[in-house]
């Protein structure tokens, strides 16, 4: 009656709950903790191959598997639609392997696993959001080696950050970064907020929802706990901002909210919709409209 | 005598995610206290809470040290051995977790392992099992996952546990992260947590 092997199967598909075995769980469930206690810092642990080629959530989906509940309502969105390939493949797969309720609105979800977006309906003090991150150090792209950016994470170093902000606005006039926008959590370290638009960056900050980041391939584990600050980093002269659109979405005339382009033909039509097709649903059965529908 | 080994989980799978998941919302949100609901009868002076811990985030992967009354009681390490397979280690430097029945005698932090600057995340977690647990009254603390400041009274604890707390605070990133057990409730303190002093907190 050891716990180590005894293992619930989840009728018919003969995989314990939630896929990873129980082991795994408890490496990964700690590696939870340290990051909750180290808001920002990136906690390495050891991903599983998933039945998922990298780049498809396997760090998200291993964060979602450890802490998954048979009582919790998981929804999952892959740029910020609950119908697109990657969203209906994982949803898929805890029906099949947990056996969890799955939903599409937000404010249902109890586990919301997300790929480069934040709900535009506000998170709650019973949510988790998992972030699927494909490269979780924000200093990668200007100091490759590994052993390098640990030493500037230990050390709070991240003037290079800066350095690359500045070299934005000295060849474009401002800051030209508009996803994978790099905050600082709670004081101390820089953190990669994956690739989600800048748009969303203010929505981290002091969110009541925990928000747990896994990447995969990468192997590493970093959270934000909730009402945590979240500060995009900026300068004086040259204060963060967010995208801007210049009219609303075409379904359901929501302002505020961050818009996809749709091309509609071969000649230059093209509408604006809501990237969060829940909150766009959510509208138009309130009756509200855009110019499109 | 017969000598009967205490049971585990009679649903591992389900009992150590609901363990972990209060757990993780205890840490999470500093100074709220968490239901913590458990069937486990371990040997004194092990209590069914720690145990419920120790089973749900140690394994063979996680040293754990035991403080004086449950190294004295052999059953605890018998039961923890066989139902975890994590490592007893002697030395508290040496643990990934420490199980503390008598909190009152709790070593001074710098006893265990306080994470490197690089990897933080390797300290030590300490699960107290104490018998008072409120957040009606207590130091107060502000940092990540609390919403304006926090208090959280947990006792018995050591005399100079404030200047320990903020010490360990200080060293951020480095640092303990305490789990605190009672009857059928959990409460956590990460590192992260800052102790608010009554001065500092603007009178309403």
């Amino acid at each position: 009656m050891s716990p180590q092997g005894t293992v619930t199967v989840s009728a018919g598909t003969g995989y314990n709950f939630a896929y990873l075995d129980e082991g795994t769980k408890r490496m990964i469930r700690r590696a939870i903790l340290k990051a909750i206690a180290i808001p920002g810092y990136q906690v390495p642990f050891a991903a599983r191959e998933m039945p998922m080629p990298y780049g498809w959530g396997t760090g998200g989906v291993q964060v979602t598997a450890a802490i998954l509940g048979a009582a919790d309502v998981l929804k999952v969105i892959d740029q910020g639609a609950d119908d697109t390939t990657n969203a209906v493949s994982i949803r898929r797969f805890f029906t099949a392997t947990a056996g969890v309720a799955t939903t599409t609105r937000t404010a249902e979800a109890t586990v919301i696993q997300t790929r480069h977006r934040i709900p535009e309906a506000p998170l709650t003090e019973g949510q988790v959001l998992v972030y699927q991150v494909p490269i979780p150090e924000p200093l990668r792209f200007l100091e490759p080696r590994e052993t390098e950016t640990r030493q500037l994470h230990a050390l709070a170093e991240y003037g290079l950050m800066h350095v690359k902000l500045y070299e934005d606005i000295a060849r474009h006039g401002h800051i030209a970064t508009t996803y994978a926008y790099p905050v600082e959590v709670a004081g101390r370290y820089v953190m990669d907020p994956s690739p989600t638009p800048k748009f969303d960056n203010p929505k981290m900050d002091d969110c009541p929802a925990l928000q747990l980041f896994g990447a995969g391939r990468e192997k590493r584990i970093y959270a934000i706990p909730p009402y945590t600050q979240v500060r995009s980093l900026d300068f004086e002269d040259h204060p963060f901002r967010v995208q801007r659109f210049d009219r609303p979405c075409a379904l359901c005339g929501a302002e505020g909210v961050y818009l996809d382009e749709v091309i509609l033909d071969d000649a230059g039509g093209r509408m604006f919709v809501c990237s969060d097709t829940d909150h766009c649903e959510t509208r138009r059965a309130d009756g509200h409209t855009g110019e499109a529908a | 005598m017969a000598h009967t080994l205490a049971h585990g989980f009679a649903d591992p799978v389900h009992e150590g995610q609901a363990v972990f998941r209060a757990a993780m919302d205890a840490l999470s949100r500093p100074g709220q206290i968490r239901p913590l609901a458990t069937t486990l009868a371990p040997p004194a002076p092990l209590i069914p809470e720690l145990a419920a811990l120790a089973l749900a985030l140690t394994d063979a992967d996680t040293p754990v040290w035991l403080d004086a009354p449950l190294r004295a009681e052999p059953a605890v390490a018998a039961f923890l051995r066989f139902h975890t397979g994590a490592p007893l280690v002697d030395a508290p430097d040496r643990a990934a977790f420490a199980l503390i029945a008598d909190p009152a005698r709790c070593p001074a932090f710098a006893a265990f392992s306080q994470g490197t600057p690089a990897y933080p995340d390797t300290s030590a977690t300490l699960i107290l099992a104490v018998e008072t647990l409120s957040n009606s009254a207590g130091p107060a603390f502000a940092g990540p996952g609390i919403r304006g400041t926090a208090h959280l009274d947990a006792g018995p604890l050591p005399a100079d546990w404030a200047s320990r707390w903020a010490a360990n605070h200080a060293a951020f990133p480095l640092g303990l992260d305490l789990l605190f057990v009672a009857s059928a409730r959990l409460a956590g303190l990460p590192r992260s947590a800052r102790p608010v002093a009554l001065e500092a907190m603007p009178c309403t």
